[in-house]
């Protein structure tokens, strides 16, 4: 906008709003309503789905589910979505950082005078993929099941398939049909590392995953179970 | 010499007569000029009890009296703060034609921010952000103290109703076009108000200390650091180290109750200056009639 175009928009402004009516009674009448309706929302929801409590915390005996609130599932998701391990890294961080500068900036960049959602239809389809990818994301992780279900057909090493069904690998990767494939997938981590980098892995993880150092020297036993059990994959 | 009086500060002068009450006495209305035919009021300054005798209690005066306390309460406050400019300019400014219930996203999620606050206040009188005693006082809140699962509910859901509520008024201002000229700067406050709401969830996931919570913030955190340049210290930041340690939970629970909420509500006051400053925007599909809305001023 120019120095023109921004007057002509104050002096516009200033003709509505001066149409317009006081803030008091009336818009805080609406806001009123509505903060009324937000608080009898949240009270039915707390009366009605309650506040639940998992298992404590536990850094050891691990059947970790990593799942976030509902509205951080897009961010979880995105992390599925994109496979390539060299893009994983965009995944979690680039594109969520790239989108919140670009939020930031936006009135930097889209500085028209327009402001007709009809009128401005770039902006306006990209809100809505926007609105539409999350919303999208959001749907693939509420169907994402419970990612600690172990199902791998039985080839022995029952108690490392459980340690390892309980160490919550499931979680970011993938055995067979079951997990999430958020990491590399493990089906036949076996066949490309041998145990020692297994292990290794396990106690000097790269991010996001977490270390399973403190296992190792709380329970070495079951330690040493996943990492066959996880060796032994083919 | 006799020097002019100057006039009297704004504060000191007497209200104008409130509709419907007897017109302000002691002389400082023209003479003669009374109109009240109530009765008992025909000549001015007669109904003061102190003029007359005092024995009588005259029960209008005192009912009068009683009906301005809160005025004079309200005189009170404003010759000492001088408030009542500002919060005149609040209430009476006008809103622009066409303002719709959309308009009414915002003030709902201040709303839903003032209930997470007031029923995190309860719950922060029972929680012990200890690893040893976290769960279990979170289980205490829930099972012994009164209405205590139920306000932990509130304040569950009130968090998934606050994301949900500026995400809506984001989206508003956004199809809207309200972040242009002049509200640049109301855009970005916001931005940064949905980090922290964001950030206010995240570090409140892991404070019941139960397994979900407990991974999914390690996983988390984990993602923090791998962000370039500032990740890892962010991390370190939050765990309080490089691994999570009793340190980490009590970080997490003063940064949930204190730091972002205390920048929430600095940056809130500050959205909403902007707002009462620079009005809010009408619809944009609504055109200014200016030939009409001239002459109209004008007449
Ligand atoms: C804690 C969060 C927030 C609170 C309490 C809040 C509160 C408000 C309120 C009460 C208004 C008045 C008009 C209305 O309700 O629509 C407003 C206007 C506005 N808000 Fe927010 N807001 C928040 C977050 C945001 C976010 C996330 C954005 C965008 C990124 C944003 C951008 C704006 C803009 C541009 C306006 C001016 C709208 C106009 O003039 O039409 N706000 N905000």
């Amino acid at each position: 906008m120019n120095a023109k175009e921004k007057e002509q928009y104050l002096r516009d402004y200033s003709v509505l709003k001066n149409q317009g009516k006081s803030f008091f009674p009336y818009a805080i009448a609406k806001d009123g309503t509505m903060a009324l309706i937000t608080m009898l929302v949240i009270i039915f929801m707390a009366l009605a789905l309650g506040a639940e409590l998992g298992p404590k915390a536990d850094a050891t005996t691990t059947s970790f589910v990593p799942r976030p609130e509902w509205y951080f599932f897009f961010l979880f998701e995105l992390l599925r979505v994109i496979k390539p391990p060299a893009l994983t890294f965009m995944a979690s961080i680039g594109i969520p950082t790239i989108w919140l500068v670009l939020l930031l900036l936006l009135p930097f960049f889209d500085r028209g005078p327009e402001r007709h959602p009809l009128r401005r239809p770039i902006a306006t389809l990209a809100g809505i993929a926007t609105i539409a990818g999350m919303a999208y994301l959001t749907v693939l992780g509420a169907l994402a099941g419970s990612p600690n279900e172990i199902e791998l057909q039985a080839r022995g090493q029952e108690d490392g398939k459980l340690a390892t069904a309980s160490a919550g690998c499931l979680g970011c990767h993938t055995i067979g049909e079951n997990g999430n494939a958020i990491g590399p997938e493990l089906t036949d981590v076996g066949a490309r590392l041998p145990r020692q980098a297994i292990a290794r892995t396990l106690l000097n993880p790269t991010a996001p995953m977490p270390t399973y150092q403190e296992l190792q020297q709380k329970d070495p036993e079951k330690f040493q179970d996943i990492v066959d059990f996880l060796a032994s994959l083919k | 010499m006799k020097l002019p009086t100057p006039p009297l500060p704004k504060a000191l002068r007497p209200k104008p007569a409130r509709p419907g009450s007897r017109p302000p006495r002691n002389g400082s209305q023209a003479n003669g000029s009374v109109q009240d035919l109530r009765p008992g009021t025909a000549n001015g300054s007669g109904d003061r009890p102190s003029k007359g005798g005092g024995s009588t209690i005259d029960r209008e005066a005192l009912r009068e009296k009683a009906h301005e306390v809160p005025i004079g309460i309200a005189g009170w406050l404003d010759e000492r703060s001088g408030a009542s400019p500002f919060a005149r300019g609040f209430l009476y400014r006008k809103t622009p034609k066409g303002t719709n219930w959309a308009y009414t996203l915002g003030s709902a999620t201040m709303f839903a921010f003032v209930s997470q606050a007031v029923t995190g206040v309860f719950l922060a009188m029972y929680y012990n952000p200890a690893p040893a005693d976290a769960y279990e006082s979170i289980a205490r809140i829930s099972n012994e103290v009164f209405l205590g699962e139920f306000v932990r509910g509130m304040h569950r859901w009130g968090s998934t109703v606050m994301v949900v509520l500026i995400f809506l008024h984001m989206a508003r201002t956004f199809f809207y076009g309200a972040y242009k000229y002049p509200r640049e700067l109301n855009w970005l406050i916001g931005v940064v108000l949905v980090v922290l709401t964001l950030a206010m969830a995240l570090t409140g996931y892991l404070l019941p200390f139960d397994q979900r919570g407990f991974w999914a913030t390690v996983v988390a955190v984990n993602i923090n650091s791998s962000a370039p340049i500032m990740g890892p210290y962010l991390a370190d930041f939050l765990r309080g180290g490089a691994e999570f340690t009793a340190t980490t939970l009590s970080r997490f629970y003063s940064i949930h109750m204190l730091l972002v909420p205390g920048l929430i509500a600095v940056l809130i006051g500050a959205h909403l200056y902007l707002v009462a400053k620079l009005g809010i925007t009408a619809p944009p599909w609504l055109k200014a009639e200016k030939d009409k809305a001239l002459s109209r001023d004008e007449i």
